[in-house]
């Protein structure tokens, strides 16, 4: 068999060696990559980088898939040398590997302008996942870094540096951000839209040079001014890698020179990706790879026939909230443009046309049209007769006819090269109903993933059984799935409502949406963060349940149900004092103070000097108990002791929902702990902790969680269902419906059986919730804002 | 048409942004909201059951009362949630000197009574 050597285990070398698997005759393949990974997906590094994904999740080839087709893989090998006449290539580690066929795939390095003192430590480029991991390392809280260009690269890198916590500037020479994809009018907005997110930036200044003593302190710009800096990221811009095809004595400008069949001037030796000029162009983008490596497989295979014509170049922005999109030739030279701008919304849209047809597009703040427009571009659209909604489309009657408009051929997936015959082909063929099925099976959507709503709208309207995600959004205000909005607030590290709603929602939320990410930001910053009372409900606000009429009710807690003489007779006080309408126990074995005006909350609370029973709100509720071994003849264990002792390690915390315990102290269960979200039943010997229960709308028995043989064993796994729930159960989920769509299995081997590492995970952060929670009914004394409990009192009030 | 009489009412610090509160004016319940650039303000109670539309959450233009989740528009007094003729009477609003101002209609009872 022929001897094919791959010099480039990336993006472009790979995706041409899954073509050329395709067809026949069959090459003995040998892959050297200088890195020490397997393939992955370079366009989503900045993801990786903004924690949005880890570096597993970006992998496209797993050591598996060289293993099954037979081809070997040499990684972090350099190849240094090409003898043409010998035909093979040296590595530097000497090895040298005999070849027919050579193929270069050797992309391109991050091209260093002439600044003194980039070899300083600190200094770094942003292109290998490596590159990604160690900018990572080095960032921090109190990291202050520069990044000095502002084109596509730099400002990914610049928002994937501040989420690791950085205060970034970014340096960019040019008077506007990407001026080689924007215009000036849309690199305004976008710069508007980097210095929201709190970027800061820089423009029409050069690095004149690293300050520092062996490592990075500070860079010196044009204007004479000095910005200090502990990270110093170049991305000034990509240089092809075409050292080897010198050595091979192959035809280079910029890059190497290929034809339309993708051939060099060598009949021996083939190149594909970044590292090519194709009539005078040298891509940078991930879709033109796909495409020259299908042409090149043709050629390679001896199936000469298909011809690379060139790609329309397109562009991306990949910052969660930061839409901005450009293709084709949008100057204003020769062509009509039309525009469209709204500053308040910061959404810019311009279009190019030329003799009816579109020349090219930049749309910044809303770029869920590029699809339409990369198709029109691609096929050279007449638009004579849509001239008057290029722009914006008409209304569609239905909402599977965008989908339906499109032709079989049209591409779907720009970044794989999936058509939308090919989806239908799968849907129907394969028996795809869901959007990771199709993933599967087509590879589309793998790529950037800025297709997968067509992918979805597709599935919809072909599929016969079509499946949404499990995952549901909680409102169209913030239209991403629990789950996703976790992680982009962790990562993010946003750590207010508004701000959400303001970068990756509609501006406004709802009462819907604002309780909700309330509690999330809570949860997920431990209750270090500013919380924002708008956003919650009334409840949560005033500490107090709204009734009927707008009165509130006050339910003092009584942990397991216990109280004492003292207690009751101040309740008994303040019920008289405060002409409280209803005095009720309630069914957790507390008492409810019924019909209280809001002005007197503080002065109740202050009366009754006892904490907050949070019976208003979605968070821990009480542990009722039985009275177990203290004084029933058939306890066997302390219910009340250890009941207590629960409700005080979780009270004051919120949750997704409300959270209802009992602890029982035999399994008579007389406080129906079996029934509760959280149940201790205390059994001879041992405890049973049971979760999931419920006896409302729904009876459910809780499921057996774990049984353990200690008091505060069973204390620390109610401790770690506790936690668990609050971070992965969805708002408004009971712990019933959580433990039933999760399985009880899962719900074990999350938290009973947990690695060590894991628990302590969950341990630790409840402890730190735990730690800044406190007693809200304190507010009554200092209230969180001067009329939180009182109706304001007019200035002037005569109307005569 | 009645008489409005400009009331100064309260400094604008004493309603955070995006919440209401609650103000008698005469014989007018009136709920004051600050939408972070402006300042509406409605009659106080929901059209439905008679809800303190001070307590709800704002969306946008609109609030949702906390009872159950009408949806009024504060500019408009319009109920948008559910689908009613219904709506509240709502009370122009302007800020001086960092006083927040309502434009409340004479009680002619009042007068009389006078």
């Amino acid at each position: 068999m022929k001897q094919l050597v791959v010099v480039g285990n990336g993006m472009a070398g790979m995706a041409c060696v899954e073509q050329i698997l395709k067809h026949t005759p069959r090459f003995d393949i040998t892959v050297f990559g200088d890195e020490t990974h397997v393939n992955y997906n370079r366009v989503l590094l900045s993801s990786v980088l903004a924690g949005e994904k880890a570096a597993d999740d970006i992998v496209l080839h797993p050591l598996d898939w060289y293993r099954e087709h037979g081809i070997r893989l040499h990684v972090g090998v350099r190849i240094v040398d090409v003898d043409p006449n010998a035909r093979t290539v040296t590595g530097n580690d000497g090895g040298v590997t005999r070849y027919d066929t050579l193929l270069l795939a050797t992309g391109s390095t991050a091209w260093l302008p002439p600044i003194a003192g980039l070899d300083k430590d600190g200094v770094l480029v942003f292109r290998t996942l490596d590159d990604t991991r160690e900018l990572m390392r080095r960032s921090g809280p109190d990291t202050r870094a520069v990044v000095i260009g502002g084109g596509l690269l730099g400002l990914e890198a610049a928002r994937g540096l501040q989420a690791q916590g950085c205060q970034v500037t970014v340096v960019h020479l040019m008077p506007t951000l990407m001026e080689r994809q924007l215009d000036p009018d849309g690199g305004h907005y976008l710069l508007g839209k980097m210095e929201d997110l709190g970027i800061r930036v820089l423009l029409g200044r050069t690095t004149t040079a690293i300050l520092g003593n062996g490592h990075v302190e500070g860079v010196a710009l044009s204007d004479d001014s000095c910005l200090e800096a502990d990270l110093v990221v170049v991305a000034a811009g990509i240089r092809p890698n075409v050292d080897l095809a010198h050595k091979a004595g192959l035809h280079v400008n910029r890059g190497i020179v290929v034809n339309d069949f993708m051939e060099t001037s060598s009949p021996d030796v083939f190149a594909v990706g970044e590292c090519v000029e194709h009539n005078g162009i040298c891509y940078g983008l991930v879709a033109p790879l796909f495409e020259q490596g299908k042409v090149l497989a043709a050629t390679i295979t001896g199936n000469k026939g298909p011809t690379y014509t060139g790609t329309v170049q397109a562009a991306k922005l990949k910052i969660m909230g930061v839409e901005v999109f450009s293709a084709g030739d949008w100057s204003e030279q020769n062509s009509e443009p039309v525009r469209y701008e709204d500053r308040a919304l910061g959404v810019y849209k311009k279009v190019t046309l030329r003799d009816g047809r579109l020349a090219g597009v930049i749309l910044v703040g809303d770029t869920s049209d590029s699809h339409r427009y990369m198709e029109w571009l691609r096929t050279n659209a007449d638009l004579t007769d849509q001239r008057r909604h290029v722009l914006f489309p008409p209304p569609a009657a239905d909402a599977g006819l965008d989908a339906a408009e499109m032709a079989d051929s049209a591409t779907v997936c720009g970044c794989v090269g999936v058509t939308k015959g090919a989806i239908i082909c799968a849907i129907h063929e394969q028996g795809v109903n869901t959007l990771s099925q199709l993933k599967e099976a087509t590879r589309a959507s793998t790529g950037c993933g800025s297709c997968s709503g067509l992918c979805q709208e597709l599935l919809r309207a072909v599929a016969p059984e079509f499946e949404e995600d499990a995952r549901t959004v909680i409102c169209a205000c913030v239209p991403f799935a629990e789950d996703r909005l976790r992680d982009i607030l962790r990562s993010q590290r946003l750590k207010s409502v508004q701000e959400v709603l303001d970068i990756y929602g509609n501006g406004q939320g709802c009462e819907v949406c604002k309780p909700a990410l309330s509690y999330m930001v809570d949860m997920l910053w431990c209750g270090d963060h500013a919380e924002d009372r708008s956003a919650r409900f009334i409840n949560d606000r005033v500490h107090a349940n709204i009734q009927k009429d707008g009165s509130f009710s006050v339910v003092p807690r009584m942990r397991g149900g216990v109280t004492s003489p003292a207690e009751l007779r101040r309740i008994a006080d303040v019920a008289e004092k405060y002409s409280v309408r209803m005095v009720k126990i309630t069914g957790s074995q507390r008492i409810d103070l019924l019909g209280i005006r809001k002005e007197d909350l503080p002065k109740v609370w202050a009366d009754l000097g006892m904490p907050s029973g949070q019976a208003y709100t979605k968070g821990v509720r009480m542990v009722k108990t039985c009275v177990g071994t203290d004084f029933c003849r058939f306890g066997v264990q302390d219910s009340t002791t250890v009941g207590i002792e629960m409700e005080r390690r979780l009270e004051q915390l919120y949750t997704p929902h409300k959270v209802k315990m009992g602890a029982v102290g035999c399994p008579r269960n007389c406080a129906e702990a079996t029934v509760k979200d959280i149940g201790l039943v205390g059994q001879e010997g041992s405890w049973q902790v049971v979760v999931g229960g419920a006896a409302g709308k729904h009876v459910r028995k809780a499921d057996l969680l774990t049984t353990v043989v200690t008091s505060e064993e069973a204390l620390e796994a109610a401790e770690l269902f506790f936690q668990y729930y609050r971070e992965s159960a969805n708002y408004l989920e009971r712990t019933y419906d959580f433990v039933e769509r999760l399985g009880i299995e899962k719900v074990r081997k999350d938290t009973v059986y947990a690695p060590d590492n894991i628990q302590q995970g969950l341990r630790d952060r409840l402890h730190k919730s735990k730690a800044r929670a406190r007693d809200p009914w304190q507010e009554g004394g200092t209230p969180k804002h001067p009329t939180q409990f009182i109706p304001l009192h007019p200035v002037e009030n005569t109307l005569a | 048409m009645s008489e409005h009489r400009w009331l100064r009412i309260t400094e604008c610090h004493n309603i955070p942004p995006r919440e209401g509160r609650a103000v008698t004016v005469g014989r007018h319940d009136i709920a004051i909201f600050n939408l972070g650039d402006r300042f509406l303000a409605t009659a106080n109670r929901c059209p439905h059951r008679g809800g303190p539309l001070c307590d709800g959450i704002v969306t946008g233009t609109s609030v949702v009362c906390p009872l159950h989740t009408w949806k009024i528009s504060l500019e408009s007094g319009a109920v948008e949630r559910p689908r009613t003729e219904a709506c509240v009477r709502t009370y122009p609003t302007r800020v001086e000197n960092g006083m927040v101002l309502l434009a409340v209609p004479m009680d002619p009872r009042a007068e009389h009574a006078a």
